[in-house]
């Protein structure tokens, strides 16, 4: 079997497979932590800035970083890991701005989705693919 | 080398793979750290007949990546640097030493990195890790260290970042010669049931894709370093080990005669890179 | 937990109301609890699982941490500088300990 037949078939059957599955395997418990975050209230789309690697060079430490003008916390869930809460930032009197970075885990190519809480009480949500590599040779 | 035998392998391996547009890191940016400038591109060492330019690892990874390393505060890595620092200065043993009470400030240790591994005065080559045991065992009276222990760790980078910047620059003549060539000749060496050497990815390869790993020139000047697959710092032996078992082969113990001489073989093929410790890898 | 070690960089203010960039690192190997030892077995869990930054006792940010944050956590974020005083940076471990880290703002 030649390279391009190969691919082929491999693109076919991907393109099948993905068809079948959900992307987020786990909706129901995003659906639950993020209803549990809003209490049930339907989040609007926008009004935050997601900055993440569109392609992390390896799930163990990708960098993340959330702002939000106005809101009161900001909460980051990662749609196909093992749970999806990752960290709710509250922000007090003293932060300088609604916006925080850090490192996170992603077990695999997912959506993360960023909800935040505005100081109104209304709530808003943005989200981004990051495409998770399992490259990495050697123990 | 037969040039087609390692052509087939190589295109059997990159048949499972999907060809995507990766966010390659830039390729012309500089590494300054701490508004230090680090040497990550060099002409070649003599020696090397395959390749013109020798990069750091830095220069492979993504922008991401590469960005913790450029901070201080950012790299992981340093946190081993404080352990270190720390350790330097504990007295152990039944002589009632620390590093310190013999070699002063851990400053003193300027320069070391840039020559391992070394022979030492007995005509033995010894990595770092082996000059560190030595010293606890023979002139602390303490303990060794495991290999790939804590504190193993955290006093090799410690002591290895007192060379950040400085120019690798292992011998590989002299008494050093005949270790360099068992070295070059384990380079050479395919292994395990992928038959794969080191030169098959490294020399031949770097650059190009394997799975969704961005080869680089397999250098050893970053060590030790944070990779962000451990989300620690590991040894030279522990990613030379790394390496071979994945070409599935049941390979040499940390510490080894000869992972040491690849070691230094290794080493030499990046004589004028910037001792980048801690680096940060994926 | 054994060997966790703070490091805080916090830019210097000069003046009351500057707002300055705070940058937190601690070692810590935030053990997720799905991980498994060589014998099969569940190694527990043992995270960082909430962070504060105070200011002279106010409140800067309070982050609620879950396992997927990345082993050694890393928070970044702003805060104001009213007055001269003490950052206080706490961490807390899933074991009970807490770690501390301060630093000092004056001008």
């Amino acid at each position: 079997m030649n390279l391009t037949r190969r691919q082929a078939l491999i693109t076919a059957i991907s393109a099948a497979v993905a068809g079948v599955l959900p992307r987020s395997a786990s909706a129901t418990a995003l659906d639950d932590a993020m209803a549990a975050f809003t209490g049930g209230v339907e989040p609007t789309e926008g009004g935050i800035i997601i900055t993440a690697p569109e392609i992390a060079e390896n799930g163990n430490t990708v960098p993340v970083e959330v702002e939000s003008e106005g809101a009161a916390r900001i909460t980051i869930f990662a749609t196909l890991n093992p749970s999806p809460g990752v960290a709710t930032f509250t922000f007090g009197p003293l932060a300088g701005a609604q916006r925080a970075s850090t490192r996170i885990r992603l077990a695999e190519t997912q959506d993360v989705v960023v909800v935040a809480e505005m100081a109104d009480g209304t709530y808003q949500m943005a989200a981004q693919e990051v495409k998770v590599t399992i490259g990495g040779c050697g123990g | 080398m037969p040039g087609n035998a390692r052509k087939a392998t190589l295109a059997a391996l990159l048949a499972g793979t999907v060809l995507v547009a990766p966010a390659l890191g830039d390729e012309s940016a500089e590494l300054i750290i701490e508004g230090e400038v680090m040497i990550t591109r060099a002409p070649a060492p003599e020696h090397m007949e395959y390749i013109d330019e020798i990069l750091s690892g830095w220069v492979f990874r993504s922008d991401e990546t590469q960005a913790v390393q450029m901070d201080d505060f950012d790299n992981p890595g340093m946190l081993y640097v404080d352990e270190g620092l720390d350790l330097w200065n504990v007295t152990e043993g039944e002589a009632g030493e620390s590093c310190a009470s013999c070699h002063g400030d851990i400053e003193s240790m300027r320069g070391v990195r840039t020559q391992m591994p070394h022979v030492n005065e007995d005509g033995e080559l010894w990595a770092m890790e082996d000059y560190v045991n030595n010293c606890r065992t023979e002139r602390m009276e303490a303990e060794e260290w495991g290999w790939e222990s804590h504190q193993m760790l955290s006093m090799t980078t410690a002591i290895s970042y007192q060379s950040r910047g400085m120019p690798m620059n292992v011998q590989i003549d002299g008494e050093a010669a005949e270790f360099w060539e068992q070295g070059r000749e384990l380079y050479y060496t395919r292994f395990g049931q992928l038959d794969l050497s080191c030169a098959n990815c490294h020399e031949d390869n770097y650059g190009n894709m394997l799975r969704a790993d961005h080869l680089s020139q397999g250098q050893l000047n970053g060590f030790p370093v944070y990779r962000l697959k451990w989300a620690g710092v590991g040894s030279i032996h522990r990613r030379l080990r790394g390496c071979i078992t994945d070409t599935r082969a049941e390979t040499f113990g940390r510490g080894s005669d000869e992972l040491t001489v690849l070691e230094l073989y290794v080493s030499s093929r990046g004589n004028g890179l910037s001792v980048e410790a801690p680096s940060v890898r994926n | 937990m054994e060997g966790v070690r703070p490091r805080v960089r916090v830019d210097r203010a000069t003046e009351a109301g500057e707002t300055v960039e705070v940058k937190t690192l601690i070692s810590h190997p935030m053990e997720s609890g799905l991980r498994r030892n060589g014998d099969g077995d569940l190694i527990p869990r043992q995270i960082i699982n909430r962070f504060t930054a105070e200011f002279n006792g106010e409140m800067v940010i309070d982050i609620a941490v879950e396992p997927s944050v990345s082993t050694n956590p890393y928070f970044e974020f702003d805060a104001i500088v009213p007055e001269p005083g003490t950052f206080t940076f706490t961490w807390y471990d899933d074991d009970g300990d807490i770690y501390t880290s301060t630093n000092d703002q004056s001008f």
